[in-house]
């Protein structure tokens, strides 16, 4: 996952000049009028503009220069607006670009007659279409989603279903195989039954593509309350030019208010700082979730995520290691240690599966029984194989060592004429209560003992849980293992509550019945069997290498495989909601300035008194308006990089982040502008243009 | 500022809080249907409403259906309360022979009454009948707060019952919000105010003999009204000497009991509270002034009770009380800092034995600034609209808190039911934007806040200022308008901003200085009534169905918690920003710029 997350620059400059340039192109007004409040700025800015026009060349109600300026920034408020969006969107683009290039190509063994294994042509995986066959040897990738035809093979998918234990494949039933799952013994022919390579990076460009247009449930939630917030301040500008007028005949003096002053003090008042980033954010949090090599099938899915508070885990490869590890020996009775863990190494010195390594490992930290060569002992390796489900070595001595599950060496001891003894069966059935997997070793029809093999709890998992807690997120963890096993791992990893015996079936009742105590579901899977669950869950992460139907059923795909990512996932979610919320309590919190700094102006010629009310001390009149106006333009310039980014999301809870937000946005965006206007209004000053 | 007057404003704000919760939960029992104490007395007569009205009590309706109900059952009232007072001349219990009420007055009033804002376009005394005045106006005073209880009902139920279409029965919930709650407590508040001196009489008005006969001049009048001009073609004028005064009685004190009870606001006589048959003593005015905010108070309890948490409801109540404090304070402060120009003049204001001090214009004697400000704030707070001074009188900034607290669209307790439902719309925009920035999709009190909700939520808080803005504009630039204007300059500006913020809002008061009872302000200002009521109960009701529909979510750590402090804060925030940023340039123009004079 790391390799393919690249972290790009906040601006790049291809993207900005590109940006820019759309930035104008998306003046049109076909364009601005999907965003209610930016297209009642550009309306303001084409009413100004002709009414320069008409200063110019007639009786203007203002100076022809600063009806000009005025409404020079008023269309840079639009440009600015469109220049966000543009930018968010160019860096998801360059995002979807980057990703294609660095995919992994995996190299396929095409074979001409389905028959004929013996020839074939190797070809990259990205030329494979549906109907294709293929064959895939021991320590081959399969190169794409199929089905068996031919052949028999163990296959390691804990890629994919992070189950550690390989998996048989075989024409009939279990036929099914997935793109990048590995053969680890034997050979499978397979026939292709899906065009691969273009299938993500086209969902991928459609979603940043699909970004731009498509609004989420609660941004057209929050558009709804922008657009009435315009309607009720467009009443309270076009009231003021009646109360104005009023106001001159009962004063006696002063003129009525002008036209551009209304329009100055509209579009300062309607929250345009959020009404212009708000599909730039959209965007942003899209490319956020690409770049964390997540696709979103909608961006209603990112949304949800945000709102998740149960999250479903898998055991394996998600709060466990994939693999198990040997934590323990025990031999059987008038057996000694040392005797079982020079044995078990002898098994396990060839066989690179990291079950095997670990009891290597285990058995020099143990015993100190230095690891071997196999050649040096003149020994041969017998590789686990799908028809014994057993793997050991044969010594020149004749012995047999033999190590694999009680059921696989319970049938091999007997064929020899023996039987497991008493003591090691009851010990394998406490190793499985204890949540670990038992394997046996035996030298010929002798049984030497068991191996411990251990879940091991990754490490931090535990950190990650408990912060999930504390931000109200709820974790369970989904097992097939006993409940006993279930609660010792549960307990270790710290999760809330744990499924365990889970089938398909339970897992889609549990669901059922968290959705229907209101609360919103998340979950990863990866296998057909994982399907109703996932179309069942709110948010259904499907592992990239899992098969098309999880893949269907869910409504984001991890490129990664990697399940942990669900928690990513739900911090994306989350941010694109909070930068939405901060920004629109800093917009409208901005207004408060506002109004300090243009009604003074814009009334102080009717009751003089009003000039008590410019508390900022602008210089003049005009100044104060535009300096307004600037304000509130640069302010979206100076917030796009807080809109790319999102804001930083703790996991502390909702109080705690309430209360840190309101500071921050809502007494900042109150503070924010009065220092803001005052300084453009110094610098106008200094200008010389106030 | 007097340690006299803030103790006074203190102990009243005591006295409410004290309330609010034996009376909330009294009617939480009643309105889930639960013994209350006087169940034994009144549930027969319960049923028999149900059996001749033909209602069945256990019959749900969906939001279309309670909505239809609420608007026709207001719609016969108005027609019913327009012809009583077209024909009252012909109808007994008039002893004063008062003849037909005018087509735009009764309309205005009838109106005004249905939808609990109690305008009044007339006096009383010389308008109305003793049959219109009980069989009318009280009538109305009544069932148009028990609809404001029943719509609020239904949005609670929206929010305590899931996925479901049903919000309740609407005449059930009139019934019993009339029968249970507004009924007794107007009838043991009637019986203390007779106790105080109020009348309750069907005899005719008294005459008594002035001790001191007064004379003045008037204008000679014809036949028609126009003045009579003698040879110089001036108006004529006469002396006239007064030796006797006609004193108004009536059946006034059931009828106060209610208009302060009921959020109406609306007084037998035209002096409304300030009138010392309305309001003779000390006591009954404190006790008149607590009956305003009584029940929307209580109601908060009611809400955090059914609503399965009582803190939600103190949160609420919290907001509404800071903000009335905060007002009641910042007007007390102004109204005792007195006059500017009186100041300028050197005229002593200052508070001492001989005199209350500050501004005492417009303010009776009897109560003094500390009484006559908290009842100012208390009944724009509320949609009340009694007054027991004249806001007209009031600083610039002390006739602005009551202004502003009606600008805040009535839901500083506001009217009975409207108030708090209007607030519960405010908490689910605070909720809407906070919720957002703790990155979740928003949620009050476990139902989710999505489009549906915000557009609702949005036409409430977008209707009143559109009707109150756009009236006021109106006004101020037509001849019909500003020909009802008597003071010049910023001032007349704040009467005529007043008068439509006061009816958009179903208050009710009146700045006064402003000759309303015109066809136009009475046409404009019925318009203005009808919408701030119905416009808004509407989509009330519609997010109330919107709500019952959904899940509830169950409350945990993510989720915003809306009975902190600080949520409080950011409500009364949101309130305050949305009121303020709407009214300010109106403001900016009336008493600010009055006040900067």
């Amino acid at each position: 996952m790391s390799d393919s997350k690249k972290s790009r620059p906040l601006f790049d400059r291809a993207i900005l000049h590109q940006a820019a340039v759309e930035a104008f192109r998306r003046l049109d007004p076909r364009e601005q009028i999907r965003n209610p409040v930016m297209f009642v700025v550009e309306i303001g800015s084409i009413l100004t503009t002709l009414l320069f026009v008409q200063a110019l060349f007639g009786r203007g109600e203002m100076p022809a220069g600063y009806i000009l300026a005025i409404s020079i920034w008023l269309w840079f408020t639009v440009v600015f607006a469109n220049f966000a969006e543009a930018v968010a969107e160019g860096r998801g683009k360059a995002q979807a670009a980057a990703l294609k290039q660095s995919r992994r190509e995996l190299s396929a063994k095409k074979l001409a007659d389905p028959e004929n294994r013996g020839k074939y042509t190797t070809v990259q995986a990205s030329a494979l279409r549906k109907g294709d066959v293929v064959l895939v040897e021991a320590g081959d990738d399969i190169p794409a989603d199929g089905e068996v035809i031919f052949g028999v093979a163990s296959v390691n998918e804990s890629a994919i279903t992070g189950e550690s234990a390989p998996v048989i494949r075989e024409p009939g039933d279990r036929c099914g195989v997935t793109g990048g799952t590995r053969v680890l013994s034997d050979w499978l022919v397979v026939r292709i039954t899906s065009n691969p390579g273009e299938m993500f990076i086209d969902r991928m460009i459609a979603m940043v593509e699909g970004a731009k247009r498509q609004k989420t449930p609660n941004e057209i939630a929050l558009n709804i309350l922008l657009a009435s917030l315009t309607i009720i301040f467009l009443l309270v500008c076009m009231t003021l030019l009646p109360f104005s007028i009023y106001s001159v005949t009962a004063a006696g003096q002063g003129s009525p208010v002008t036209v551009t002053v209304l329009v100055a003090l509209l579009v300062c008042l309607i929250p345009t700082t959020i009404g212009g980033l708000l599909s730039a954010i959209r965007i942003a949090g899209m490319d956020r979730m690409v770049q964390a090599n997540v696709i979103a099938l909608s961006g209603q899915a990112v949304e949800a995520a945000g709102d998740v508070d149960v999250l479903l885990l898998d055991k394996t490869g998600t709060i466990t290691l994939g693999n198990r590890q040997a934590a323990e020996f025990f031999p059987a009775k008038g057996v000694s240690a040392e005797r079982l863990a020079d044995a078990a190494q002898l098994a396990s010195l060839a066989d690179e599966t990291p079950e095997g390594r670990s009891i290597v490992v285990l058995a020099k930290q143990r015993y100190k029984i230095r690891e071997r060569q196999i050649h040096d002992l003149g020994a041969t390796f017998v590789p686990f194989s799908a028809q014994t489900r057993m793997s050991g070595v044969n010594l020149p001595g004749g012995e047999q060592i033999r190590k694999g599950s009680g059921d696989a060496i319970g049938s091999w001891v007997k064929e020899h004429g023996g039987e497991i003894p008493p003591d090691v069966r009851t010990v394998t059935e406490n190793i499985a209560r204890k949540g670990g997997t038992p394997l046996v070793v035996a030298d010929g029809v002798k049984v030497l003992g068991a191996i411990y093999l251990k879940d091991i709890v990754k490490g931090g998992i535990k950190e990650r849980f408990l912060e999930l807690r504390r931000a109200g997120i709820k974790t369970v963890m989904i097992t097939g293992d006993n409940p006993l096993t279930a609660a010792a791992v549960a307990a270790e990893a710290g999760v809330d509550d744990f499924l365990a015996e889970a089938t398909p079936e339970t897992k889609l009742k549990l669901i059922r019945e968290m959705q229907t105590g209101g609360r919103l579901v998340a979950m990863t899977g990866d296998g057909t069997n994982d399907a109703p669950a996932l179309a069942q869950a709110d948010v259904a992460v499907a592992m990239n290498t899992g098969t098309q139907a999880a893949k269907e059923a869910g409504n984001l795909v991890d490129l990664d495989s990697n399940p942990t990512k669900l928690i990513e996932i739900v911090e994306v979610g989350k941010q694109l909601l909070m930068t939405r919320g901060a920004l629109t309590t800093f917009s409208i919190s901005n207004d408060v300035a506002k109004y300090f700094a243009i009604l003074p102006a814009a009334f102080v010629g009717v009751y003089p008194g009003l000039a008590a009310m410019n508390i900022m001390g602008l210089a003049t009149p005009q100044s104060a308006v535009l300096s307004a106006v600037i304000f509130n333009a640069l302010i979206i310039v100076a917030l796009i990089p807080l809109c790319l980014k999102g804001i930083r999301y703790r996991p502390v809870g909702a109080a705690s982040l309430f209360r840190r937000n309101l500071l921050v946005y809502g007494l900042g965006g109150m503070v924010v502008p009065f220092i803001g206007i005052k300084v453009i209004d110094l610098i106008l000053v200094a200008l010389g243009w106030a | 500022m007097t340690t006299h007057g803030v103790l006074q404003i203190t102990l009243f704000f005591v006295v409410l809080v004290a309330l609010v919760k034996p009376l909330g939960w009294y009617m939480a029992r009643v309105f889930e249907g639960k013994p209350a104490g006087l169940n034994r007395l009144l549930a027969p007569v319960e049923r028999l409403i149900y059996r001749l009205c033909g209602v069945r009590e256990d019959e749900e309706m969906n939001w279309q259906r309670y909505t239809v109900a609420m608007l026709l059952f207001s719609l016969v009232g108005l027609i019913v309360l327009y012809l009583q007072q077209r024909i009252q001349g012909f109808l007994p219990l008039n002893p004063q022979k008062l003849g037909a009420v005018s087509p735009d007055s009764s309309l205005n009033t009838a109106v005004s009454f249905t939808t609990n804002t109690n305008w009044q376009g007339y006096g009383g005394e010389t308008t109305m009948s003793y049959l219109t005045q009980m069989l009318g106006l009280a009538v109305h005073n009544f069932v148009s707060a028990a609809a404001g209880i029943a719509i609020l009902l239904a949005l609670i139920r929206g929010f305590t019952r899931r996925s479901v279409e049903g919000l309740g029965n609407f005449w059930v919930d009139l019934t019993r919000s009339t029968l249970y709650v507004l009924l007794p407590l107007s009838f043991i508040f009637a019986l203390i105010l007779v106790a105080q001196g109020v009348p309750q009489t069907f005899g005719a008005y008294k005459t008594a003999k002035l001790l001191q006969p007064t004379s003045y001049d008037q204008a000679v009048l014809d036949q028609s009204g126009n003045p009579v001009l003698d040879e110089q073609g001036r108006p004529k004028r006469e002396k006239v000497t007064v030796t006797e005064q006609s004193i108004a009685v009536g059946p006034a004190a059931s009828q106060i009991a209610i208009k302060q009870l009921g959020t109406n606001g609306g007084g037998f006589f035209n002096a409304n509270s300030a009138h010392p048959l309305e309001n003779p003593t000390p006591l009954s005015n404190f006790l008149e002034m607590i009956a305003i905010l009584l029940i929307p108070a209580a109601l908060c309890y009611t809400f955090g009770l059914m609503v399965g948490d009582t803190k939600q409801g103190w949160a609420i109540l919290a907001a509404m009380t800071v903000v009335l404090v905060m007002f009641t304070a910042g007007g007390y402060w102004a109204e005792s800092a007195g006059n500017p120009m009186a100041a300028g003049a050197g005229v002593d204001q200052a508070a001492g034995n001989l005199q209350p001090g500050g501004n005492m214009e417009g303010k009776e004697v009897r109560f003094g600034i500390a009484n006559s400000v908290i009842w100012a704030a208390a009944t724009t707070a509320a949609s009340n609209g009694s007054v027991n001074s004249m806001h007209d009188s009031y600083t610039p900034l002390g006739g602005l808190v009551p202004l502003l607290l009606m600008q805040f669209g009535e839901v500083i307790f506001g009217g009975v039911g409207s108030g708090l439902y209007g607030m519960l719309v405010f908490a689910i925009i605070a909720v809407f934007v906070a919720g957002l920035m703790v990155g979740r999709t928003p949620e009050y009190l476990g139902k989710k806040i999505e489009a549906y909700e915000m557009k609702m939520a949005s036409l409430l808080i977008l209707i009143m200022p559109i009707t109150v803005l756009i009236f006021t504009a109106v006004a101020v630039v037509t001849d019909i308008g500003k020909a009802s204007i008597f003071n010049p300059g910023a001032h007349g500006f704040s009467e005529v901003l007043y008068a439509f913020t006061s009816m958009g809002n179903n208050n009710g008061s009146a700045f006064g200085g402003l000759g309303a009872n015109t066809p136009f302000y009475n046409l404009t200002g019925s318009f203005a009534m009808l919408v701030g009521r119905f416009w808004l109960a509407v989509p009330t009701l519609a997010l109330a169905g919107s709500l019952a529909k959904k899940k509830r979510l169950p409350i945990g750590v993510g989720t915003l918690p809306t009975h902190t402090p600080l949520f409080v804060a950011w409500l009364i925030g949101v309130i305050v920003i949305v009121g303020a940023l709407t009214f300010f340039p109106a403001l900016a123009l009336g008493p600010i710029a009055e006040h900067f004079k």
